[in-house]
């Protein structure tokens, strides 16, 4: 597909580059953030009364899953409040650039790198899901901890650290970004490599050097880049692309190869899976389980889910790679392999992903109305919606949804799984793939199972 | 005034904006303090809160009900106060005014869980009313010092459930001794039986004859509205332990087997059984109502005496008896 250069529109480019649009949305973003903390800690107990459950887990969770991820990638991370204040305390400034503000500005450790830490704590964050999507307390105390933490991190460590090494969700986005039709990169690479100031990465008067600690000129996948926008501001030469292309672009011209996002993609996919038959399946004994944190029944439930998630769910993959690898008579080692493929399993991942969430939605989105109205449950009603009835919509059409988008997302990986063979140096490219499109068809047979029956 | 200055003002208010409408509602809320917000719990999370309310006589006490966790429902006893659901979160208000100085109890009007009868909480009137909330007079049971715990077998018991609807033309052949109910009320359908057997007035009947006629006595102590009043009382506040049809396979009778602490008591933790002809047609009516009045200590029946009316009770007892003295189909 042809990109088209959305910069060169004009009134996108000067949206772009002025730094009010961002920082508005940000302010608000951060207004409902804060709502949320107070909310939860101080608000009613009811969760779907709670603008801490209500605003966060199915408002900002539809909007992410349903738009700013399969739409704008990492759009939500340029705007995103939790690592915006930490930059602004490190810059000294919220609108104004290049200042210095405060922090020790100390390197992340060599050995923390890399994305592990993000997947330990989405896994975290997916054991302790039962309280935090139920609970406004829980929810409340996460989000003020993840807050603290946050700015904790950009007071230590240089950059946007805590975003690009420990945010969960951070993670989360950065791994399905790479199915997004928007990427930034540079037009000209010659150019940057002729530029002897990098000042997208060490900033000048116009603006900060890169906070996701990304060189433009490097950047040929979506998950590094934070979609900050800084290098647009900071580049002498408008050197700076945000294009719209094709879906899947990233995992076919550049797939991944660590095992650490390969065990991402494969951690995302089967939370997706866990939190389907939890929230949405039929086993009480599970749901209880998920739900009493910190109990016997939970401690059980936990060690399941992490040998499900790390063991079981890894281990069926690099069975499905090593029999691609016998059938396909494939060259590459097969540590290389796990990682190469695990990126078919992103689109997979991603439908899996935006099935559930619109169950969630689609079913509780009627009490965003009732929240609006009175966001702490203290009987107000700010905009006369609080007495809003709980109104599932368009159930009828939810299984149908469910199902287009879950077969979609296996059609994509059937497409990366086979367009990545080459890459893998198979003699024989489709029986290379078979077994990773197996593989995911098993996946999203489960997800059919648990959401449409 | 710069961009910058105005967009940390706005940082600011992002941040203290939420956490001023917090504060402000909360004080809001405190300086409204006509109002007495009540939250409602279940039981193992600390039931009503607060659990102790006081207002004077004829002063207006305005409650805020919220309940935190399940629907639950409010009521005062020993009032014709109709009782309000409360769905979780959503706040109701009501307003009561009591005529009469005591003691009055509210409770949760809806299965909230195992320990809902547990949710229970008091609003003390203070002051001179009319007359007193409390009734004096001591409870027949009492009066009767009835051993409320002592088992109750029955001396006779018949082969199949007795057919009042055929035991009616029979009553009215008794002479009216034998028909008094207040003689009635502290007896027990088998001991009745037996004097019946033995008196040779009645040599001529058969055991069924004489279990119809000892069914169609116990059934007609109350009226048909009083055991519908009575059939409502039991759906609401007793089915879920002793089960619809008062076999004792309520939904909440295996939970509660299991919420009890391990006894040495036989059948504690076990609902009763109102089918069961070998024990109830060895109480009377009174120890029914005892039973009901003080409740089970340590079995998990609450006791209703600070919450159901004597005419409450009463037909409750009358629609308890149906059970085992009629072919009651739930």
């Amino acid at each position: 597909m042809t990109r088209v250069d959305l910069l060169r529109v004009p009134w996108v480019g000067r949206l772009v580059r002025s730094r009010w649009p961002q920082v508005l949305l940000t302010v608000a973003l951060l207004t409902g953030f804060v709502l949320a903390i107070v909310a939860g800690l101080a608000g009613t107990p009811v969760g779907n009364r709670n603008f801490g459950i209500v605003g966060v887990w199915i408002a900002w969770w539809a909007a992410l899953m349903l738009v700013a991820v399969p739409v704008l990638g990492r759009g939500w991370c340029g705007v995103c409040p939790l690592g915006a204040v930490g930059d602004w305390l490190q810059r000294g400034a919220v609108l104004a650039p290049g200042r210095r503000g405060l922090g020790v500005g100390r390197r992340w450790p060599t050995k923390l790198r890399g994305r592990w830490l993000q997947n330990a704590g989405f896994l975290v964050l997916a054991l302790a899901s039962g309280a935090i999507l139920t609970q406004p307390r829980v929810t409340g105390l996460v989000l003020l901890v993840l807050l603290l933490l946050a700015v904790g991190v950009s007071l230590v460590f240089e950059r946007r650290t805590f975003c690009r090494y420990l945010c969960p969700v951070g993670g989360f986005v950065g791994l399905y970004s790479q199915l997004a039709p928007i990427e930034l990169r540079v037009r000209d690479k010659r150019r940057c490599a002729a530029h002897r100031d990098k000042t997208c990465y060490v900033g000048c008067a116009a603006g900060s050097g890169c906070p996701w600690q990304v060189y433009p000129g490097a950047l040929d996948r979506n998950p590094p880049c934070g979609l900050c926008l800084e290098c647009v501001r900071t580049c002498p030469y408008d050197n700076i692309a945000i294009s719209w292309r094709g879906f899947r672009s990233d995992l076919l011209t550049a797939p991944g190869h660590r095992p650490d996002e390969a065990f991402k993609a494969l951690i995302m996919l089967g939370s997706a899976l866990l939190y389907a038959a939890v929230f949405l399946g039929p086993w009480g004994t599970l749901k209880e389980a998920a739900l009493g944190v910190g109990t016997g029944a939970w401690l059980a439930y936990a060690g399941a889910v992490v040998l499900l998630l790390v063991g079981v769910l890894p281990g069926a993959f690099l069975l499905a790679v090593q029999a691609g690898r016998r059938v396909g008579r494939s060259e590459l080692p097969l540590k290389r392999a796990f990682a190469v493929y695990a990126g078919a399993l992103v689109p997979v991942g991603l439908a899996a992903w935006i099935a559930f969430t619109l169950s969630l939605v689609l079913v509780n989105g009627s009490y965003v109305g009732a929240v609006v109205s009175d966001p702490f449950g203290w009987g107000w009603n700010l905009f006369g919606t609080t007495g809003a009835r709980w109104a599932p919509a368009f159930t009828g059409l939810l299984p149908l949804a469910q199902s287009a988008v879950l077969i979609a997302g296996l059609g994509m990986t059937t497409v990366v799984a086979v367009r990545l063979a080459p890459q893998a140096h198979a003699e024989r490219p489709l029986g290379q793939a078979a077994p990773v499109v197996l593989f995911a068809l098993g996946v999203t047979l489960g997800m059919l199972r648990l959401l449409v029956g | 005034m710069t961009g910058e200055r105005v967009a940390r003002l706005l940082v600011l208010a992002a941040v203290v904006g939420p956490l001023g409408v917090a504060l402000g509602g909360r004080l809001g809320r405190r300086q409204g303090s006509a109002v007495v917000e009540v939250h409602a719990r279940m039981a193992s999370d600390g039931g009503w809160g607060p659990g102790a309310i006081t207002v004077g006589v004829g002063d207006s006490l305005r409650l805020r009900l919220v309940s935190d966790d399940v629907m639950h429902g409010f009521a005062v006893g020993h009032t014709t106060i109709p009782p309000k659901d409360l769905k979780p979160g959503i706040p109701e208000d009501v307003t009561l005014r009591f005529d009469r100085p005591g003691t009055y109890t509210f409770y949760c009007t809806r299965w909230c869980g195992v320990n809902h009868w547990r949710m229970r909480g008091t609003i003390v009137v203070s002051g001179v009313g009319a007359e007193a909330a409390e009734d004096d007079r001591e409870p027949v049971p009492v009066a009767l010092d009835l051993d409320l715990d002592a088992p109750h077998p029955a001396a006779a018991v018949p082969g199949a459930a007795p057919d009042a609807a055929r035991g009616w033309p029979l009553v009215a052949e008794l002479p009216n001794a034998d028909r008094d109910p207040e003689a009635l009320g502290t007896a027990a359908p088998a001991d009745v039986y037996l004097r019946l057997r033995a008196d040779p007035a009645h040599a001529h009947r058969t055991d069924e004859e004489l279990w119809n006629l000892v069914a169609a006595l116990w059934l007609s102590a109350g009226s048909p509205a009083e055991r519908r009043v009575g059939g409502e009382l039991y759906a609401a506040n007793c089915a879920a332990c002793h089960g619809e049809g008062g076999d004792r396979r309520g939904v909440m009778a295996p939970a509660l087997a299991a919420s009890l602490p391990p006894s040495t008591m036989p059948g504690r933790g076990r609902p009763a059984d109102f089918t069961d002809r070998r024990t109830m047609l060895g109480a009377s009516s009174a120890l029914l109502a005892g039973k009901i009045l003080r409740g089970g200590m340590g079995t998990g029946m609450p006791n209703w005496g600070a919450i159901l009316t004597d005419e409450q009770v009463r037909a409750l007892v009358a629609h308890v008896w149906t059970f085992s003295l009629s072919d009651h189909q739930p």
